[in-house]
């Protein structure tokens, strides 16, 4: 089967799966529901989307197929801004009740870090982007710290609105942020656009891409920020989820094994639309809200996660 | 032509590269030789800019190599590395198509195609050409990563010890295929190489370099004699004139 049926099928798939979710007991105040489950199935594509591109750009950059952005510490410091808003001026404050607020916030600084960490790596004559993924480990450690500290301190009730935001959940999604999301994208998108020709040649490591005349530095410091802004935008809209991404990369290498990135990233916003969606169709249909789909994408992903360590080190 | 003026790199507060200064003349073949960190490795990749130089200047055909455009020096020098670690599934024919990305950026035209195919036939690839490299011997992938080389259609072709986990018949055709890009197609090649004879047999110039210096350049007549090997290694060598090629003994 050529990879474009491939892509074909996973295409279908997602539509599929976005009618039915849309669809399925929709009952008679179509008013109410309609546009309710559509915004909610946009952002779940939004996300997932998002989250798949960033993740298979930044396990290109990196040479490294178990990695995650999560790991430069975005999750940690989106989680810490959350708590020390909470912390410093109270749940009821505007900046955090405010989502729109709230997002600018929380984008701002979580593109400032990841701006401040490419600094470190492309001004201290380190040039290698392992040193930037062990400070982004260490900082990522220092921000949970210092997070847990601010919610041992916090007020019970407080700390209910904190905890509310630590796990990603599409059954409250920030529906309000969509617009802004949505153009922050297509703007990142517009501007990403003329490096994803690089893609393919980067994935043959470093010298080879010198070697073939890309500017390796310049290409891998816009990727690296792209790479920031679209995790914090997904972070901000539903929460802490990267790990959906090294789902769906994998997948997507396995299912399509190609090394062209047209595809891969193609592939990989299908499969992980169909990984959301049906995730979510469960946890409503199934489980009846009982459980939150990033507790499924975790268990799943972890799953995973150990089968591609083993299988690495048969292989070795 | 490229010239290196007076360039030096160093590692911590090691002089990997003292002041070296040196020409590499067109169309030949220079072989660099010298004992085990001697700064060969490093040299090549400070003039094909992989890694930066501390101090001094690089030119290729008059261009600074610091300041010119990435994808312009990628149409005039080409490198290959001893270690290609690719984590990718790739045939040949792909991977010698990445040769291409500098003129086709990732978009192959005819005449591209046209010279992926010269190249794989160049290194005797064509009944191998869609398998995947992880399923080749070290010696096919050598001459496939070589391919990409040719395919890249550089004036300059930088090689370090290329023959590295070749049997000799692999790197005596490898020897023979650089022979011809000089002679046939007026490249410039360049080698990093451990193997003394092979180097004495093919190559026009010879840089002996030592602790990070260069010791003697000149023609291999001037550079293969047993004063300057033994200066250079600190061992003993013999040299015997076998059809008029001139061949080191160093192995008692």
């Amino acid at each position: 089967m050529s990879n474009k049926s491939k892509l074909a099928i996973l295409a279908v798939i997602s539509i599929a799966l976005a009618a039915a979710f849309i669809f399925i007991d929709l009952g008679s105040n179509w008013d109410y529901a309609l546009p309710r489950r559509i915004k909610k199935v946009y952002a779940i594509v939004l996300t997932g989307a998002v989250i798949a591109f960033a993740t298979l750009v930044f396990q290109t950059i990196t040479n490294n197929r178990i990695l995650t952005p999560s790991i430069i510490g975005l999750d940690s410091l989106y989680l810490l801004i959350q708590t020390f808003l909470i912390f410093a001026f109270g749940s009821m404050n505007f900046f955090v009740t405010n989502e729109n607020i709230n997002f600018v916030i929380s984008v701002g600084f979580m593109v400032l870090f990841a701006g401040f960490l490419y600094k470190l790596l492309f001004h201290g004559g380190g040039q290698n982007i392992y040193f930037l993924l062990l400070v982004g480990i260490i900082f990522g450690t220092f921000f949970r710290s210092i997070t847990e500290f601010m919610q041992v301190l916090i007020d019970p009730n407080e700390f209910l609105v904190v905890q509310d935001r630590m796990f990603a959940s599409f059954n409250n999604v920030k529906t309000d942020l969509l617009l802004i999301a949505t153009v922050a994208v297509i703007l990142i998108t517009l501007y990403s656009i003329r490096y994803l020709k690089y893609l393919d040649v980067l994935s043959l490591g470093k010298d080879q891409a010198v070697n073939l005349g890309i500017d390796y530095d310049h290409v891998v410091k816009r990727l690296l920020i792209i790479i920031a802004v679209l995790v914090s935008i997904s972070t901000a809209l539903v929460g802490p989820i990267t790990f959906l991404g090294l789902l769906v990369a994998n997948v997507a290498h396995q299912f399509l094994n190609t090394y062209r990135h047209t595809q891969l990233i193609i592939g990989a916003v299908f499969i992980s639309i169909i990984a959301l969606v049906g995730g979510q169709l469960i946890v409503e249909r199934v489980f009846t809200f009982t459980t939150t789909l990033s507790v499924i994408v975790n268990f799943i992903g972890g799953v995973y996660f150990i089968y591609l360590l083993l299988k690495e080190s048969k292989s070795w | 032509m490229v010239d290196v003026k007076h360039v030096s790199k160093v590692y911590g507060n090691k002089n990997v590269i003292n002041d070296v200064s040196v020409k590499i003349a067109k169309g030949k073949i220079t072989s660099f030789i010298g004992p085990n960190g001697a700064g060969k490795s490093t040299l090549l990749s400070m003039i094909s800019r992989l890694i930066a130089k501390d101090e001094g200047e690089i030119y290729i055909d008059g261009m600074d190599v610091t300041r010119c455009k990435s994808n312009e020096l990628a149409k005039k020098i080409s490198i290959l590395k001893q270690s290609n670690n690719i984590n990718i599934r790739l045939t040949v024919k792909e991977l010698v198509s990445f040769g291409r990305f500098p003129y086709s950026q990732g978009r192959l035209t005819k005449e591209d195609r046209k010279f992926v195919a010269e190249a794989i036939r160049y290194m005797e690839l064509e009944d191998i050409q869609h398998k995947y490299l992880d399923q080749l011997s070290g010696g096919q992938r050598q001459r496939a990563y070589i391919a990409m080389v040719i395919a890249q259609d550089t004036e300059y072709v930088l090689l370090d010890e290329p023959l590295n986990n070749l049997d000799m018949k692999h790197s005596v055709q490898i020897m023979k295929v650089l022979r011809k890009l000089a002679d046939e197609l007026g490249k410039t090649v360049v080698i990093v190489i451990h193997d003394i004879n092979f180097a004495s047999c093919y190559s026009d110039y010879i840089v002996a370099m030592k602790d990070g210096r260069v010791i003697k350049e000149g023609t291999t007549d001037e550079i293969i004699t047993p004063s300057v090997l033994n200066e250079v290694y600190d061992m003993d060598f013999k040299i015997e004139e076998i059809d008029a090629e001139r061949i080191c003994v160093f192995y008692s």
